[in-house]
């Protein structure tokens, strides 16, 4: 007789994120607050600015989370977090863990002085980024989280972006933050143990998840897994933790990185990239690489 | 116990003895020593908060916005530009219906750079849905940060507690600085009426369609309304505890006055003292001295100009385009009520000096004609 299979799980069953939000198919960035929440638990709450999810939710008076949220202005995820925790901390609730859950709009551009001031004070709050490469609530306008060459609807395919992504983690190293993570939402068990890692110390945590976005990265629904993996697996967005701001460990090692190509075929965003332009993109990878590559302890 | 202070201490002390739990605050000139001498107060235990010292006003606010929807007491207070970054969040605060307190140090918009008083700042904040409270004395500075805490803490509405800078933000004054039992017998800790928490997981200020946003704007007004009727209420409860009644309006010898002057701030107190010496020349003047300003004290300026032949209304400001705000908010709350004259002045802007003798020419002027001979009549002006 055939010896019967058993799966084992590697992330808690408890939901806090409930099916039928307002997410777009093949939504990273529902998978990245599903996943995030199953570390933390339900005595959390959210400081949620504009972004996708603030749509995402639910409207008034409607939400999908079992936690409780603020939504906020757009450039205030940070700040307000940084109340809720003051504000609960002297009511008496030191228990709860505050969450500021911004997009890369909200946190690469529009939230970075308010970011920047948390984690210069290091108040006590995890800063979560889900980072799906441009302001996609509003229509896929270009953030200075979109990747050299990608199509935005303000970077149009005969001028598409020509910077590189702002580097979002070198700048808050530089704040010496006890903890920040890369994270991606196509290896859950290791955005769950950084999620988990971040709630158990105190500081200011920085958390920035790679998360797809088919409606604004013009990719299949059924692609965002795959996307996420191969991201991580060519060398443009590596896993990796920082502690204090020096530390660098690479939680997921890359054996053999892959070049760029078929992770940008996938994506309707960088179809009308020449060959030179990809290799441009390929050059411009290996360099923040290798340069990356130096910095990890557990090489 | 009575104490000679300055007007930005007096913001302090009612700070302080309001109990706030969580101040967010950023410096700017002229407010500076409301935010030392509280980070002062909670480095030594005087007081038991949380101080944030946030990167910008706009910080500031959503860090009060935060602390208060998380259920606790907050406070801030900020000046002009301040006033101005914090824009935003003003509508989301009211909006939100959170009983923040904050001080405005009334400092003219730049530029050219500039740190002297006028109302423009303040002002500008009219539509936020913010309470009101412009201050003539730093013992009414103290006594309104705490009743603006009751008013707001029982509508859910934001108050903004309002002196002139330097003339009232630099200027000692004696003032009495009540016992903390009596303050806590007058406000009793905040209860909100909700807060985020995960006992109870809601989510708040999301996503609102046109089916619902109507009805919470609708109620914010409906409660605005409600504030006359409680600074009433309040003020007297107020005054059976600390012998000081406050009230929106401060009118002074109104009732047979032959001109009337309006007024607001400190210049409300110069007002009085030049309609004394006027009287004493024989003059049948008076000064109605607005200190609520949102809401409008629409009865109250009603009722006490009903019989005024002629109202001078001082402005410390102005909307470009219009008049004084004051003027704009008088003529409206007259509008079919009367026929009185209502000339509008406008004078002291950038901190020029208002003194008892602008009081005489504003007199003068309104004495000449029966009916103002120009949209707005300027005071001091050098054309």
């Amino acid at each position: 007789m055939k010896k019967e299979k058993k799966m084992t799980l590697t992330l808690p069953q408890e939901e806090l994120i409930g099916a039928g939000n307002l997410a777009c198919q093949g939504c990273g960035a529902n998978l990245a607050l599903r996943y995030v929440l199953k570390a933390l638990g339900q005595r959390t709450i959210l400081c949620i600015p504009a972004c996708c999810w603030a749509v995402i939710d639910g409207g008034f008076p409607h939400s999908c989370a079992d936690v409780p949220i603020y939504h906020c202005a757009f450039e205030t995820a940070a700040s307000t977090a940084t109340g809720v925790k003051a504000g609960l901390e002297m009511i008496g609730d030191s228990a709860t863990t505050v969450v500021a859950w911004a997009g890369d709009g909200g946190t690469f551009d529009i939230g970075l002085q308010a970011l920047s001031g948390a984690a210069e004070r290091n108040d006590d709050i995890i800063y979560a980024c889900y980072d799906n490469e441009a302001y996609m609530n509003t229509g896929i306008q270009r953030s200075s989280a979109t990747p050299m060459g990608a199509w935005t609807t303000t970077t149009p395919v005969k001028f598409p972006k020509d910077q590189p992504k702002k580097d979002i983690d070198a700048i808050m190293a530089a704040h010496n933050i006890p903890y920040q993570a890369t994270a991606s939402t196509s290896y859950p068990e290791d955005l769950f143990k950084k999620a988990k890692k971040a709630k158990g110390i105190r500081g200011t945590k920085f958390l920035h998840i790679y998360a797809p976005c088919p409606t604004g990265w013009k990719s299949r629904p059924e692609d965002t897994v795959k996307l996420g993996r191969m991201v991580v697996q060519n060398g443009i967005f590596p896993l990796y933790e920082i502690e204090g701001g020096e530390k660098y460990t690479q939680t997921i090692k890359v054996k053999d990185k892959k070049p760029i190509d078929d992770y940008l075929k996938l994506q309707g965003r960088f179809r009308h990239l020449k060959p030179e332009a990809v290799r441009g993109l390929q050059e411009e990878v290996d360099r923040r690489y290798a340069r990356l590559l130096k910095k990890f302890e557990n090489k | 116990m009575k104490k000679v202070i300055m007007g930005n201490h007096a913001l302090s002390y009612g700070a302080m003895l309001a109990r706030t739990q969580v101040i967010a605050a950023y410096p700017i000139t002229p407010q500076t020593q409301v935010v030392e001498l509280l980070s002062e107060m909670c480095a030594d235990g005087t007081l038991n908060a949380k101080f944030i010292k946030v990167e910008s006003e706009h910080s500031a606010m959503a860090a009060c916005i935060g602390a208060s929807i998380a259920g606790a007491r907050t406070f801030t207070a900020t000046s002009s530009q301040g006033l101005a970054l914090m824009h935003e969040m003003l509508h989301w605060a009211s909006g939100g219906r959170l009983p923040i307190v904050m001080g405005n140090i009334n400092r003219a918009m730049a530029p050219g750079w500039t740190i002297w008083t006028d109302q423009n700042d303040s002002l500008s904040e009219r539509d936020t849905g913010w309470l009101q409270f412009y201050c003539a004395s730093n013992q009414e500075v103290l006594d309104t940060v705490l009743q603006a805490y009751k008013i707001s803490e029982t509508l859910s509405i934001p108050s903004m507690v309002v002196l002139d800078a330097f003339a009232l933000s630099h200027t000692y004054e004696v003032v009495d600085i009540p016992d903390q039992k009596k303050v806590d017998e007058f406000l009793p800790p905040f209860k909100p009426y909700a807060r985020v928490t995960p006992d109870d997981p809601h989510a708040f200020d999301g996503l609102t369609g046109p089916e619902h946003y109507m009805e919470l704007r609708y109620k914010l007004q409906k409660d605005m309304e409600k504030v006359p009727a409680l600074v009433d209420k309040t003020g007297l409860e107020f005054e059976k505890i600390f012998g000081r009644r406050l009230s929106a309006v401060d009118p002074y010898l109104c009732d047979d006055a032959e001109i009337v002057l309006v007024t607001s701030g400190t210049a409300g107190y110069t007002a009085h003292v030049a309609v004394d010496q006027m009287r004493e020349a024989g003059l049948k003047v008076g000064n109605l001295r607005i200190k609520m300003f949102r809401p409008f004290p629409f009865d109250d300026c009603r009722r006490i100009l009903a019989k005024t032949p002629k109202i001078a209304v001082v402005d410390r400001n102005i909307s470009y385009g219009h008049h004084g705000i004051f003027s704009q908010e008088l003529k409206s709350a007259l509008y079919g009520t009367g026929d009185q004259a209502v000339f509008s002045f406008i004078a002291g802007l950038g901190g020029r000096d208002i003194t008892p003798e602008s009081f005489r020419e504003v007199i003068d002027t309104a004495g000449r004609t029966d009916r103002p001979q120009e949209d707005i009549l300027w005071i001091g002006v050098k054309r």
